[in-house]
């Protein structure tokens, strides 16, 4: 314990936690309340990636449909809200026992696979819910599903949007350091092992296929909760949440940020976040209409950016920060 | 221990009614000219390719349907002819995962594993048993080939297997690297079962208690390396062969 706190990236990370807990009272200050659902986004989305880092950045499985785990926390509060359940742990609950069960059977089918296979795979069953989704009439269909009150946490009372915000980031930091503890554990090893060579790990006596299958499942849980979340955030549960993209936008957050670090994909949350949100709303008053065609085609703009930092650090921002302090072995 | 075992990869019969026995503290080493089936036969008895028709037979036990996971468990350790560590690992860790699979199930979240000393220790023994303690720390990608080599000798010892599958652990060495590698197996002799798989015919016939020859999946001659070194046939088929191309 001591030794831990004696490193250096650990207080980084707890300085910019703390750094984090200021945003409500400087957006207070500055009275720009919208800062504080801003960051909430940033949180979610990086509890999100640091969720599926675990399996992606430590155990070499690059999971392609994570999104799908963000979509049934977000449903499990629109469908139990529209049905009248109120209650924030009943929300939680269920969008926990389904997501633990469908974790559980969809990686047990996608981990007899490896590499592009695996890729494919988990994609193809996030696609699949993604229809399922968008096939539920009762529930808003393609449209969605308004979420009418938030989920109630009795003296939590999320819609006070600090509560939500400080909520978010209190399991983020909660995650992280579970996370810490988990990747340096006996567990952890045998992860990281099974991302070095799980063919000398299986020759070494591990029945590789469960270690792989609980850090699969815990991952997906930690997005569930990234869902529920979200949905609060939003009000809203829709299709959407469970496309492609928003898986494609959590492997972009882990790889910017760097993904052989914990803290990595925080980082790259809110890199991206922040970025879309300059470049979407950007007003500098450059000549010849250029603010308007970057606000357009600010997906670009973001393109050129991911490719230079990936080309440039390949360790992804935190990580070449966090990997150059480290002294040399 | 092994019976009539047969694998066959299409037409070409890898292991063709292969019959052969380790007994305790032996070291029994299978030779055999390139592509006789040697590695197919270590891959079959530990675990990572099922034979088509035959029998293994480990301590007593018919494992011959039991995943390779649990073979290691039951105290079959294998090194592999072309090296297969954890290069991502130090070599410490290499061997403390070698004495972790031993150690029970690993779903143990919250302790540190780099300060567990049921795990350290074993493995720093182990390290210096095959002379690598100075390299503890050192990656296992920055470890010379022969260092390599060690290493999984190192992770087959902390396994503390009752069998050892060595497939040529001396492949790719320097002299004098082999010499140690040598040294280290005579040292070892009597406390573990060997099977060695090995080219070095020097190395082949200073350890081994029982030579099987193997050709074409099939064994030609099993006996002590003097009737071996003797055999007509063996000469004809492989030694023979060797010193002609030498």
């Amino acid at each position: 314990m001591v030794e831990q706190f004696r490193s250096p990236r650990l207080w980084f990370a707890a300085s910019f936690i703390a750094l984090l807990a200021l945003v409500p009272v400087i957006a207070a200050l500055i009275g720009q309340p919208y800062y504080v659902t801003l960051f909430t986004r940033i949180t979610v989305f990086g509890l999100a990636a640091v969720g599926l880092n675990l399996i992606v950045g430590f155990g070499g499985l690059v999971s392609f449909g994570h999104a799908l785990y963000i979509g049934i926390g977000a449903y499990a509060v629109g469908i139990l809200t529209y049905h009248g359940v109120t209650n924030g742990f009943a929300h939680l609950g269920a969008a926990l026992a389904v997501g633990a069960v469908s974790a559980m059977l969809i990686g047990l089918v996608c981990l007899r696979a490896s590499g592009i296979a695996f890729i494919m795979i988990t994609l193809a069953f996030a696609q699949m819910f993604y229809f399922l989704a968008v096939s539920l009439r009762q529930y808003g269909g393609d449209d969605g599903l308004t979420i009418s009150t938030r989920s109630d946490f009795g003296a939590l009372t999320l819609d006070n949007p600090a509560v939500l915000y400080c909520t978010s980031l209190a399991l983020l930091a909660l995650t992280l350091y579970g996370f810490h503890r988990a990747v340096h554990s006996r567990f952890g090893m045998v992860l990281r092992g099974c991302k070095s060579n799980e063919r000398r790990m299986i020759a070494l006596g591990f029945p590789t296929l469960r270690y792989k299958l609980l850090a699969y499942v815990v991952s997906a849980l930690v997005c569930v909760i990234a869902g529920v979340l979200l949905g609060n955030l939003t009000r809203y549960a829709s299709p959407a949440y469970m496309q492609w993209i928003v898986s494609g936008d959590l492997i972009v957050m882990i790889v910017f940020g760097g993904m052989s670090t914990l803290l990595g994909p925080v980082v790259g949350s809110a890199a991206i976040v922040i970025l879309e949100e300059l470049l979407t709303g950007m007003r500098l008053g450059l000549p010849f209409g250029l603010d308007g065609a970057i606000n357009a085609h600010w997906m670009a703009l973001l393109g050129v950016l991911i490719i230079l930092v990936v080309r440039m650090l390949k360790q992804g921002l935190y990580g070449s920060i966090a990997g150059r302090r480290r002294k040399p072995a | 221990m092994v019976e009539q075992l047969v694998k066959r990869y299409g037409g070409l019969a890898a292991t063709d009614g292969l019959d052969i026995s380790v007994e305790t503290g032996e070291i029994h080493a299978v030779i055999g000219p390139n592509g006789a089936g040697k590695t197919t036969l270590i891959n079959q008895l530990s675990g990572e390719i099922r034979p088509d028709a035959g029998r293994i037979v480990f301590d007593g036990q018919d494992i011959t349907q039991t995943p390779a996971y649990r073979r290691s468990l039951l105290g079959m350790s294998r090194s592999y002819q072309i090296t297969s560590v954890l290069l991502d690992f130090t070599a410490l860790q290499n061997v403390a995962m070698a004495v972790q699979a031993r150690a029970g199930h690993s779903f143990a979240f919250w302790t540190p594993a780099a300060t567990d000393r049921s795990l350290i220790d074993p493995a720093r023994e182990a390290l210096a048993q095959v002379g690598l303690a100075d390299r503890a720390d050192t990656l296992a990608a920055n470890l010379a080939h022969g260092e390599q080599r060690q290493l999984e000798l190192a992770v087959a010892l902390a396994s503390r297997p009752k069998l050892l599958l060595l497939d040529e652990p001396m492949a790719g060495m320097g002299h004098a690297e082999a010499e140690g590698i040598v040294a280290l197996l005579a040292s070892l002799k009597g406390r573990y079962s060997m099977l060695l798989v090995e080219h070095d015919m020097d190395a082949v016939f200073a350890l081994a208690d029982r030579i099987t020859v193997l050709v074409y999946g099939r064994p030609i001659a099993c006996g002590a390396p003097d009737e071996i070194r003797s055999n007509p046939d063996v000469r004809d088929a492989y030694l023979g062969d060797q010193d002609a191309a030498a």
